[in-house]
């Protein structure tokens, strides 16, 4: 029992990892987090979806017939997706504003989708549950990392606008790490993403081929890559 | 085979019914909070380019919409109103600069009932990061450059940025963003001083929380009944 959770948290936070081993969520990965405040925003509201999202789907497994479980899965997570965009706009606003259309955007992420369909839907509701826990913060990890990269190299900051996120106390976390002139451009923009998610996939390997060549015998290579197969099977 | 897709879509249909519950009462709950923080932070800006103890009214709910070619859209635009005992002391214009680098450009320009500016805070935009987003108040003060400043005819030239001659800076890289935001404004305030009177006769407004369309007695081309409401 308690191996079974132990696996399910390594496969969500490094093993097979939403962000850098699936590439899932990529969209909203790559667009929010130009700070830590926006990815920590975008990353819990992922987070709650998940978790939510794939509580009822496994609770809900038996009822659903194989044809149309799809649709199903897409209006309960949107129903999901739209409860946490509510209660953001109505508890903290101006996070809210900061994430924009990337609130909305969680539906599309396949990162949720693919959870429904590979784990949730097959598993029972306590598994499924902490499987969305461990892959929502595997995600939001990633998240945090690109976002904290992107802001000490563009803006010289950390935790600018926590405010808007957590309440005013925090704005007294907001670290000024040094200070810059004008900004630079290439880590606030999309394409400095792209580069600062590629140096964080290439560190994951090279821990993963370390960890490799430290073992005498590697275990198998064996990382479940998730399809959101719309074939019946 | 039709029983099957009956009985699917009867599933199908119960589980839209369901999802559609919870996201109404999530609504319902909600509603009151988002309300208020929305007037929240409408408030914020307007205090902002409009200090609060120079008027007496209520400032978010004395509004009017208009639509007008010099404000930038076909839209209606807010115009919110203050007032101290009754008399005029400014007006907060929501006008879109239509002109930015990357779309429109939404503004509020604050102008006294004298016809100076009062203050000016971008709204919303798509301005690139690092160069064109110098308009927002939180990365530079660039946009209070045009507190206290006159228009003083039709063709007052500097009303422009550095590079055109007039008197509001440009930004190192980015030109286009400001030469769009001076424009704006310039308009706004044109447009203000056209329509003053007009504006502010519509005295005490009802307390009803939503903006009356003026726009048949201020401008021809009224087109809509949206409650045109950007914060």
């Amino acid at each position: 029992m308690s191996n079974e959770y132990k696996e399910l948290a390594r496969q969500g936070l490094w093993k097979n990892n939403p962000g850098l081993v699936q590439l899932l969520g990529l969209c909203p990965l790559l667009a929010v987090t130009s700070t830590v405040t926006n990815a920590l925003g975008l990353g819990l509201a992922t987070l709650l979806v998940l978790i939510g999202s794939n509580i009822t789907v496994s609770a809900i497994r038996q009822w659903v017939p194989k044809e149309i479980r799809i649709p199903i899965f897409v209006m309960i997570i949107a129903a999901f997706v739209t409860c946490v965009q509510l209660l953001m706009n109505a508890f903290t606003y101006g996070i809210y504003q900061s994430l924009g259309l990337f609130l909305p955007l969680i539906v599309t992420n396949c990162a949720i989708i693919g959870r429904a369909e590979a784990y949730a839907s097959k598993n029972p509701v306590k598994q499924a549950g902490f499987d969305g826990l461990m892959m929502g913060t595997g995600f939001a990890l990633v998240l945090l990392a690109l976002g904290a990269i992107r802001e000490v190299l563009g803006q010289g900051t950390l935790f600018d606008g926590a405010n808007l996120l957590l309440g005013e106390w925090a704005a007294g976390l907001r670290v000024e790490v040094y200070n810059l002139d004008s900004q630079f451009l290439l880590a606030i923009l999309p394409p400095g993403a792209f580069i600062a998610m590629g140096f964080l996939i290439a560190i994951k390997n090279v821990i993963d081929s370390k960890i490799a060549q430290a073992q005498p015998q590697p275990e198998e290579q064996n990382i479940e890559r998730v399809r959101v197969n719309f074939d019946a099977q | 085979m039709r029983i099957a897709i009956k009985k699917n879509s009867k599933i199908l249909a119960l589980f839209a019914i369901a999802c559609t519950a919870v996201v109404g009462l999530v609504n319902e709950f909600t509603k009151g909070h988002i309300q208020n923080q929305q007037q929240q932070h409408l408030l914020t800006i307007l205090h902002s380019i409009i200090e609060p103890q120079r008027l007496n009214n209520n400032l978010a709910n004395d509004c009017r919409l208009v639509t007008d070619p010099l404000l930038g859209s076909s839209e209606p635009q807010t115009v919110y109103l203050a007032r101290f005992d009754g008399e005029p002391v400014a007006a907060a214009i929501s006008t879109t600069a239509p002109d930015g680098y990357n779309g429109n450009i939404q503004l509020i320009v604050a102008v006294n009932a004298d016809g100076s500016v009062s203050g000016v805070r971008q709204l919303k935009h798509n301005e690139t990061p690092g160069l064109g987003d110098k308009i927002e108040i939180r990365k530079s003060d660039w946009i209070t450059s045009f507190n206290g400043k006159v228009i003083r005819d039709e063709k007052d030239s500097r009303w422009a940025v550095t590079k055109d001659n007039g008197m509001f800076d440009q930004f190192t890289g980015a030109t286009i963003t400001p030469r769009a935001v001076v424009k704006a404004v310039k308009q706004t305030v044109t447009y203000f001083k056209q329509h003053q009177q007009a504006l502010f006769a519509l005295e005490g407004s009802s307390n009803s929380g939503s903006c009356r369309d003026e726009g048949q007695s201020l401008s021809k081309n009224q087109n809509s009944d949206t409650s045109g409401e950007e914060s």
